[in-house]
């Protein structure tokens, strides 16, 4: 697979996507959305603007797919990390004092 | 099985190491070994941000408060002036494809600039908290974690402005995941700037070119991935009790 050079006109896109995402993310913090949605607008704005960065800025888009499974295995055993480590906290109150 | 041993192409480019068959090879191979090494970053960082998730949980009001207190628009320049900074690096990346070396010499010097500008800013962050009593625990000697807090209708900045239920004990801790992540993201940084240092001297040397940039493609990677950490801890850190600034009491 030869390499993909990416045109200068993709990053302008996606350095602009980025400065509007920080703007959207700035402007969202000061409204008061009901319950845990202010967390949850914050972390999609996040969310969004490093998939950005990854798959452009780092080229994966255009990258091998063993690139892809080694960014996949990451991001699943980050999962593993928050959800039994959340799982354990979040259900601690659930028992009795003893 | 081909008989045929592998053979050094004649006039094969001089970065081309022994084990490699070829230049493609040789870079694919240099960009998945630091995408490993960045998995490890994404996982040890994904600890910290873990602790600041289950402690925020706990702590809902003092985090606000805690957060609140951190200022915005240095926060919101610093995360401006990664992303250009990013950018400026995509395009020293971009540049050293189709070899204009004199555009790639510009675009990492812009990038280092950003990159100390970005440690300036949080310098005067830094101090700010220091001159606040916002250092915890007893990380400067002589000079322990003791904010002054805002009673009701005091609207001193630099005084601690408390939400509902939030305790001064429970900011300490906001402090301490705090500087943890924004000391070690500033590391980062610091090591980033000294990788761009050796680039641009090996970009003077005419190392680089549309055959071998592989140091520019992979350094660019590491930089990248300090700003996605930034692009997180920004609104984590930041921007999470703003929306109670209207409640403090």
């Amino acid at each position: 697979m030869s390499e993909h050079i990416v045109q200068p006109r993709i990053y302008i896109v996606i350095f602009l996507a980025l400065m509007l995402g920080t703007g959207l993310t700035v402007v969202a913090a000061f409204h008061d959305f009901p319950g845990p949605l202010n967390a949850v607008v914050a972390l999609t704005i996040a969310v969004i603007k490093a998939t950005l960065v990854v798959l452009y800025f780092m080229h994966v888009r255009y990258s091998s797919r063993l690139i892809w499974l080694v960014i996949g295995s990451a991001l699943f055993w980050l999962a593993i990390m928050f959800a039994l480590t959340i799982s354990d906290y979040w259900t601690r109150t659930w028992l009795p004092p003893l | 099985m081909s008989e045929v041993a592998t053979t050094y192409e004649a006039g094969a480019h001089s970065a081309l190491q022994h084990h490699f068959e070829n230049m493609e090879q040789q870079r694919e191979a240099g960009t998945l070994g630091m995408w490993v090494f960045l998995v490890t970053e994404i996982m040890f960082f994904g600890a910290l941000f873990l602790a600041y998730t289950i402690y925020r949980y706990q702590y809902p009001a003092a985090f606000a408060s805690a957060s609140n207190h951190l200022d915005i628009r240095l926060g919101a320049i610093n995360t401006a002036v990664l992303i250009v900074s990013s950018f400026t690096m995509a395009m020293a990346v971009y540049s050293t494809q189709v070899g204009k070396q004199r555009n790639t010499i510009i675009c990492l010097i812009l990038t280092m600039i950003l990159g100390a500008t970005f440690l300036g800013i949080k310098a005067i962050e830094y101090h700010d908290k220091y001159r606040d009593h916002l250092i915890p625990g007893q990380l400067i000697p002589g000079h322990p974690f003791n904010p002054a807090v805002a009673k009701p209708g005091d609207t001193d900045e630099h005084k601690l402005h408390l939400v509902e239920g939030a305790t001064v004990h429970n900011v300490e801790l906001f402090y301490w995941i705090y500087f943890a992540m924004t000391g070690l993201h500033a590391l980062h940084m610091i090591i980033g700037l000294g990788i761009m240092i050796v680039l641009t001297i090996m970009a003077w040397r005419g190392r680089f070119g549309p055959e071998y940039h592989a140091p520019v493609e992979i350094s660019g990677l590491y930089w990248h991935f300090v700003d996605i950490i930034w692009i997180f801890l920004f609104p984590l850190l930041y921007l999470l009790g703003r929306h109670l600034e209207g409640r403090i009491g």
